[in-house]
This record gives structure tokens, sequence and C-alpha cells, in this order.
């Protein structure tokens, strides 16, 4: 009887030990809900910046990272305090709405057109997405998008109709409802194109060999914009206003700017993001 | 014997289930010591009655009372632990022997040692010993019944109520067990009261035999009284006909023994000693009546001169009732009945062999006094039976 | 299968080098879990019992309902909690969302009808006389309940071990209410998924080898209990 009463005393002492970790719940005031999209945080800036704010300012970040519908419609609920999201058109209609204050951009990376190396619809080097995207559309050739209502998706969206073509429905035309990593993979697999951010498909290709090349890249569709918006406390009074403030102060300051000039550097040997603050909209190419 | 009232009272007491009365029983006492045995036919209500006693069973009407107590008030729990119950199933727990039999010390919270006494002593008594660290679940039938029984008497209880907790046993290991629970009540004040089938069980522990039917009774009487005397057909079905004579061995001789009976003898076989209550049992078709002195031309050892007091038609054939200084009945065809000319008052010989009597030797007054039960005891009950 | 290989390798190293960062990951899961399968069994024995051991009008649908509910989607139950739970909800005033708390309480609604589905039979399962001679041995309801669900312990125990797999394993409900913060949230589940979607396919293999360790191992106990040496 007696190891059984002692596996016994174990699994239970394990089990209440949780409860003085559960039952401490922090502070109100000094926890913050930062609602950001599931790339931003794959990409591992995230790790970098917000230790840093913790340690700064003492607050505690619970990072929640969603597609960028759910991160906006979070902001609408009240239900965060702090939004990091690259979502232009959403994000202004937050802010019309009422429901964002202080929209700030903050760093931007680009989207790359990716595709297997035997390239079948001919698109490496293309001027323009438009292009590209219509001889995906003509020859047929698969695509597979995140089909999530993520920002990526939003802007292969924005892409899809700035080449006139409507590719919903259409055979070619894959929706995986992944985030950016898996919607890789499964392009990868299947020998299909795709639109990611470069730092996505940078660490993917680092850590796993994905057969995908970049082949179309670095035209002004394809910036990738981040900006920092703090949820109103007018409309919802239970948000964290001061914490929100605090964090987007942060990542809009030269110290955090200067950490986002350097990530990645030693990871993928380029830098991932490229640091905006302060610059006017205009200059981003928007 | 008792002081005061008797130890458990019922009076009127009416028990449904599913909106049907299945108990009606309009008065039922026990007194201190007393053993009462129930009898009657499947669905009676003989269990509905134990249960209702304990105070397990909700009544529409009528009160019990134990030591003048109402059973279903007060502290039901601490009263109920004056009493035990065991049922026709062993319904051991799944443990070891020893920890069964502790199981309702351990509920009223008895001390670590004290437990052990009484479980150890208990065990012995049930010669159950050795099993002490055996799995409940590796027992056979007769050693899962006498846990049961050892677990019931460990709480030494004032009263102990058995509901048929011999079924299904093969004779040998029902005989003894049931050697070996008598001998456990015998050694206390405990009384008891059980249901059984078994006529010759019911004739030798009881002081009392109750006999049940459709939730009545019907008929509460000392066992030879209902034997010989049943109120009605139904209570003679249940008890079965034959006569049943108490008696005392007046002497014996290898393996016969005399019976005084009503200032005759009776030569019956039986390991029975000299001194000793029994109970002869003489079925009424193994009685024959002659018109001539049969002693020196038949085998029958038990011959003796009769008057026929009574005839009544029973089925195929007469039940004649006659009187040779004890009764006796006897089963007669109406062909033989009139071939002999046989007619209430008429003087003629009844006979019977000494192999056809059963002898029930009565439960003795005190385990003290009865010394070690002997090895073959349960033969020598089974050797003259032709029953069952 | 290299790659199973390289996330052996993998799990291996960051065990025996006691990673700190999954070492708090597989602890939580452990902690969370281990307190929401402690929740549902003192739940789930005492309904339960009272359910299995009584009479009453719509006992069937009862029964019904709880057996439905051993089948709960885990992600169903994380969108419900999240529901009742959020900032301006009904429970937001408890300040619960994306706290370890909010697991622990989406992952005992998933376990408890489990276990109390298992009492439920385990206890049903007896024989009714059963009851009848605990009371007749002098005990109180108190007693016999207790006595009765020590009599069903081998089933009993098999329910505990089917509420604690269901939610050690399961992962919609940890990241609808938890939301995977790191080092607070992040539990092996969530943490497995969330590697898988950034690519690292060796870290997510490690950290499946060892929830799938830890998982054999706490089996390993509770199987011992259950099967506990038993008397010649």
């Amino acid at each position: 009887m007696r190891p059984t009463t002692a596996a016994a005393t174990m699994l239970a002492a394990l089990a209440l030990s949780a409860a003085p970790a559960t039952a401490a719940a922090e502070p109100a005031t000094k926890a913050l809900i930062l609602a950001t999209t599931t790339s931003t945080q794959d990409s591992g800036l995230l790790d970098v910046l917000v230790p840093a704010f913790e340690k700064e300012t003492g607050y505690f970040v619970k990072t929640i990272s969603v597609g960028s519908g759910q991160a906006i419609a979070m902001a609408r609920k009240g239900e965060a305090d702090v939004l990091l999201v690259h979502s232009p058109a959403d994000e202004k209609k937050v802010v019309e709405d009422g429901f964002g204050v202080n929209r700030r951009v903050v760093m931007h990376n680009d989207f790359v057109v990716v595709g297997p190396v035997t390239d079948p619809a001919g698109i490496r080097g293309a001027r323009t997405t438009a292009d590209a995207f219509e001889k995906i559309a003509s020859s047929g050739a698969l695509f597979l998008s995140r089909g999530d209502n993520s920002g990526t998706h939003a802007k292969e969206k924005g892409l899809w109709r700035s080449a006139a073509v409507n590719p919903e429905g259409r055979r070619w035309y894959q929706q995986t409802g992944l985030g950016m990593g898996d919607t890789l993979n499964v392009a990868s697999e299947k020998g299909g194109y795709a639109l990611t951010d470069r730092a996505t498909y940078l660490s993917l290709k680092k850590s796993r060999a994905i057969a995908l090349e970049v082949l179309v890249e670095k035209e002004p569709l394809l910036l990738n914009v981040y900006h920092v918006i703090e949820v109103a406390a007018a409309r919802w009074p239970k948000v964290n206003a001061a914490g929100a403030r605090a964090f987007a102060d942060f990542v809009v300051s030269p110290r955090a700017q200067q950490m986002i000039a350097r990530f990645g550097v030693d990871k993928v040997g380029a830098p991932l993001f490229v640091p905006d603050a302060g610059k006017p909209e205009a200059q981003l190419g928007l | 014997m008792t002081s005061g009232g008797p130890m458990l009272e019922v009076r009127g007491l009416q028990v449904q289930r599913g909106g049907r009365g299945v108990l009606d029983v309009a008065s039922f006492h026990l007194g201190d010591g007393e053993f009462v045995s129930l009898i009657g036919p499947n669905g009676c209500g003989k269990s509905t009655l134990l249960l209702s006693m304990m105070g397990l069973l909700p009544r529409a009407a009528g009160e019990i009372l134990f030591r003048g107590e109402d059973v279903f008030s007060g502290d039901r729990v601490a009263r109920r632990r004056r009493m035990a119950m065991v049922l026709q199933e062993p319904l051991l727990f799944d443990a070891t022997v020893h920890d069964n039999v502790a199981a309702g010390l351990r509920l009223r919270g008895l001390g670590r040692e004290e437990t052990r006494r009484r479980v150890g002593y208990y065990l012995e008594r049930f010669r159950l010993g050795d099993l002490a660290q055996r799995s409940a679940r590796k027992l056979s039938g007769g050693e899962a019944r006498r846990v049961s029984l050892a677990r019931a008497l460990a709480v030494e209880p004032e009263v102990v109520f058995l509901d048929e907790p011999f079924a299904s046993l093969d004779v040998p290991t029902r005989q003894s067990i049931t050697a070996d629970l008598e001998r456990a009540i015998r050694g206390s004040r405990m009384a008891a009261v059980l249901v059984t089938h078994d006529r010759s069980e019911a004739l030798r522990l009881s002081d009392r035999i109750v006999v049940m039917n459709e939730g009545r009774i019907v008929q509460s009487d000392a066992p030879s009284v209902v034997m010989n005397s049943p109120v009605n057909e139904f209570v003679a079905s249940c008890v079965g006909m034959e006569t049943i004579l108490p008696g005392e061995v007046v002497r014996r001789n290898e393996w016969e023994v005399a019976i005084g009976v009503g200032g005759q003898e009776i030569d019956a076989v039986a390991e029975a000693s000299v001194g000793e209550q029994v109970y002869c049992c003489v079925r009424p078709e193994n009685v024959v009546i002659e018109v001539v002195n049969p002693t020196l031309t038949s085998s029958a050892r038990n011959v003796y001169l009769a008057r026929i007091t009574r005839v009544a038609s029973v089925g195929p054939y007469l039940e004649v009732r006659l009187d040779c200084g004890f009764p006796l009945v006897a089963h007669v065809t109406p062909d033989s009945f009139a071939l002999l000319r046989l007619e209430e008052g008429k003087r003629v010989w009844a006979s019977f062999k000494a192999t056809a009597i059963h002898v029930i030797r009565k439960r003795r007054a005190s385990a003290a006094a009865a010394g070690p039960a002997p090895a073959n005891e349960s033969v020598a009950d089974g050797a003259a039976s032709t029953q069952r | 299968m290299d790659l199973v290989l390289d996330g052996l390798a993998k799990a291996i190293a960051l065990v025996v080098h006691l990673d700190p960062e999954v070492a708090g990951i597989a602890l939580l899961s452990l902690e969370v879990s281990g307190l929401a399968t402690l929740v549902s069994v003192v739940l789930g024995v005492s309904l339960g019992a009272a359910v299995a051991l009584n009479q009453f009008p719509g006992k069937r649908a009862v029964v019904a309902i709880v057996n439905t509910g051993m089948g709960l989607p885990p992600v169903v139950v994380g969108l419900f909690v999240s529901i009742l739970l959020w900032r301006n909800g009904p429970l937001g005033f408890l300040g619960l969302l994306y706290t370890p708390a909010a697991i622990v309480i989406a992952q005992s609604v998933i376990a408890t009808p489990i276990v109390m589905g298992i009492s439920i039979s385990a206890l049903q399962a007896l024989p009714a006389a059963l009851r009848t001679q605990i009371l007749a041995l002098g005990a109180t309801r108190a007693q016999m309940v207790w006595m009765l669900v020590r009599e069903a312990r081998l089933p009993l125990m098999a329910g505990v071990m089917a509420g604690f797999g269901g939610v050690i394993s399961e992962v919609g409900a940890s990241i609808m209410v938890g939301g995977n913060v790191r080092g607070y949230t992040r539990v092996l589940t969530s943490a497995t998924v969330m590697e898988v979607g950034r690519g690292n396919f060796d870290v997510a293999i490690a950290l499946s080898l060892i929830l799938l360790g830890a998982c054999l191992a706490i089996n390993w106990c509770l199987t011992a209990i259950q099967q506990r040496e038993r008397p010649r």
C-alpha cells in the first residue's frame, strides 16, 4: 500500500501546487492585453520587445496572437488594450468608428511572392504583383491563400483586385485557413505559389528548407506596414489606457526602434523589419 | 424471560411497494435471546418484515418498537447498530476476509486493538482463521457465507436477522455452517430471526416458528405446535404434513435409540445420547394400519395399539388420525380403508419402521454444556433424514 | 522519420539540460490539468453518487445530459467559457481571462462530465442489495456512500484517468481562454501548435514527446493505485 499512497500524495501535491500559481491574479492595473497577429508573434520580434518593455515599466503584457480580423474585433469589443497589427484598411475603420485612438506607425516588412523553383506560371522577376497574379490566374497555376481574414490575407485580396482577377472559387485557388507558416508548408508540399511576409519565409527557409523561392519582391504594393493603436478608453472604460499608452510609446521610442532594426540579423542574416516610427505616411509609399 | 416488554415489538405494521400493500402484520414480537424462524412462500413478505424491523424500509402505517423506542425516529443509526442483518448473497467487500469482518466494527469507530481482538475471535468461531488475509474474491461459496455471518456477529448485536443465508449451499456445507452459527449465537444472549425454507433447520434451531402468507402472519407458535397443529391447509402445506413428536432418549444401543414419547417408546436410528431431548418425525405415508397385531410377522419395530380418532379426505387419499398414546397420522387409500372396514373409533394396529423415523436433535441450552462439537454431528442429522 | 528522430534528440536535449522555458511549460501543463482533474473528481464523484444512488423525476434525462457532456468538444467549452470571462462579459469583473485559472476552469468543465458519467455507471453497476447490507452494518448515509465509492474504485480510477487524459491533451480551450501567453499560460499542447505554425517541427515533436512522457508517467502512478497489490 505504501508506494501507492506515496504516488497518490505526490499527484495531489502536484495538483495543489497549481492552486497558488493560478490563484495569484496579477493586479489589474499592471496587466495589459496586447492583441497582435500570429505572423508578428511568429517572427519572434515580440519575444524581444515585450520583455524589454516589461522590465522597463513593470507592466505584465499578455500577448494574444490571433488573426488580424480577430485582433481588430477584440479592440472593437474592448477585450484588448492595445493593438499591433498590419491591416491598414481595417485599422483606419477602427479609428474612424471611434474604437481606436493614437494610431502610430511602428515598422514595416515586406511581402514577397514565393513559388516553386520551376515557376510554371513564369512570374519570376515580374515588375508588379498585378502582372504576376494575372499570369498565375491565366496559367491556372496552384495558389495557396491563408483565407483567414488576417492582415496577410487582406493584403493578398487587395493585390488580386489590383490585378483585376477574382480568384474565389477557381480550382487553382486554395484557401488553407491557417497561419503563415502552415500555409507556406502546404505551398511547399504542393508546389504552389503564395504571398508571404519575408520574415516568415526567411525563418522557415532557415529551419526547414522549404522548396519555395522568392519570385516577386520589392514593389510598393508589397509593403506590410505595422501600426500600434490604443483601444479607446472612452468607448470601453475597462481598458487599461495607461498601460496601452505606455506600450505604444515604448514601441515607437528610439530604444525599441533600434531593437527592431537589429532584429533577425543573427537568426536569418538580414534584418526582418524596418523601423518607421515618426515617418509620414507618404514616405512609406502608402 | 424478559424484563419489561419484549425486545422487539411490531404493531399494525403496513408496508407498501409500488402502491400495493405487501405487508400487513397485526402483531409480532421478539424476546431477548429468542430464536424465531420465519417460513412462507416466496413473496409473502418475510424479507420485507426483516428490513422493516431494522428501520430500513418506510412504513405506511403501524409502529415498530425496539426496547420500547420507535425504530423510525430518534437516532436511527445508533439503534440500527444494535442489530445486524445477513442477506441471501454474502455481499462481501472487495478486500481481505479480515477487513470484511472488521467492517461493522470500523463503522462504529471501535479502536484498533479491540477490533483486531474481536475479528480474530469471530474468525475462529467460523473456522476462518487461516483465511484472514485472503481476498474476498477468492473464496468458495461456503467460505464467503461464513465471512458474511462472522461480519454480522462481530458487531455483537442484540438481535440478528438472517434472510435465507444458507440458500444454494450444498447440504454438508449448510449443516456445518448452521452448526457454527448456532454455537456462536448460543454463546451470547443474541436473539435471532431466521428466514428459511428448511423445516428441519427451523425445528432444530427455533423457539418459535412464524408462518407468513401474502404479507400476513398466519400462525406463530412453538415448532411442534405449528408442525402438528397447523392452523389451516396453507400452513400444513408449508410445514409439511408429518407427525412431529417431542421426546427424550431413554436407551441406546449402538446405532439404535429408544425414545420415550407419550408413555410409549419409539425405536429409531440416530446418534443421540441418553437423556437428550429430540423430535421424532414420521411421514404419514410411512405409517401402516393393520387389523391384526403384526409384531411377530413384520420387520417394523414400532407397533402400537391405536384408536382411529378422525378421518378426512385429502386429495386422492384419506388422512387417518390415530391415538397411540401419542398422536399419529397415516395416509391410506380409500380402497384399503374400505377393504379393512376402518372407521372412526375403531381399534387398530399402527406401525412404522425404525428407519422411517427422522430424529431431530433439539438445540442445546448452552454451548458450554454441550462441550466441543462432535465432528459428525451433521452426519447424524442427515443419516435418518428421508425428507426434503 | 528523420524529423521524428531530430525531435527525439531535441526532446532529450531539452530535458537533460532542464531548459527552463520548456520545464516551465511542462510543469504548468501538469499543474493546470492536475488541478482541473482534482476539481472534476471532487465534483464528478459526489454529483455522480448523488445521481446514481437516488431516484428522482428526470433522472434519465440528467444521465443522458451527462453522457452527452462526456463528449463535449474542448474548443466549444473554451469558446463558451471565454465568452463568460471576457472583460465585458458576465464574469469579466473577475479578471480571469488569459490566466492559468481560466484554463483550469475550462478544463474542469471538460473533465467533470467524464468523471461524473463514469462514476454514475460505476456505482449503478454495484449490486443493489449491497447498499442495504452496508446500511444494515450500521453505516450512516455518508459512510455508505464512501464504502460504495471504495467498492467501485476500479472503474472510478479509470474515470479519473479518462478525465486527466482528456484535459492534458486538449488544446482548443487552453488557447481560447489561456491565450498561450509566453511563460504564463503557455502549456505543452498550445506550445506545440504554435511551434508547428512557425515551422519548428523539431521543437514541436520534442514538446509532443515530453507531453506523452508526462502522460505515461502520471497514468502509471494512477494505474498503480488502481491495481494496487491485491492480497492473495
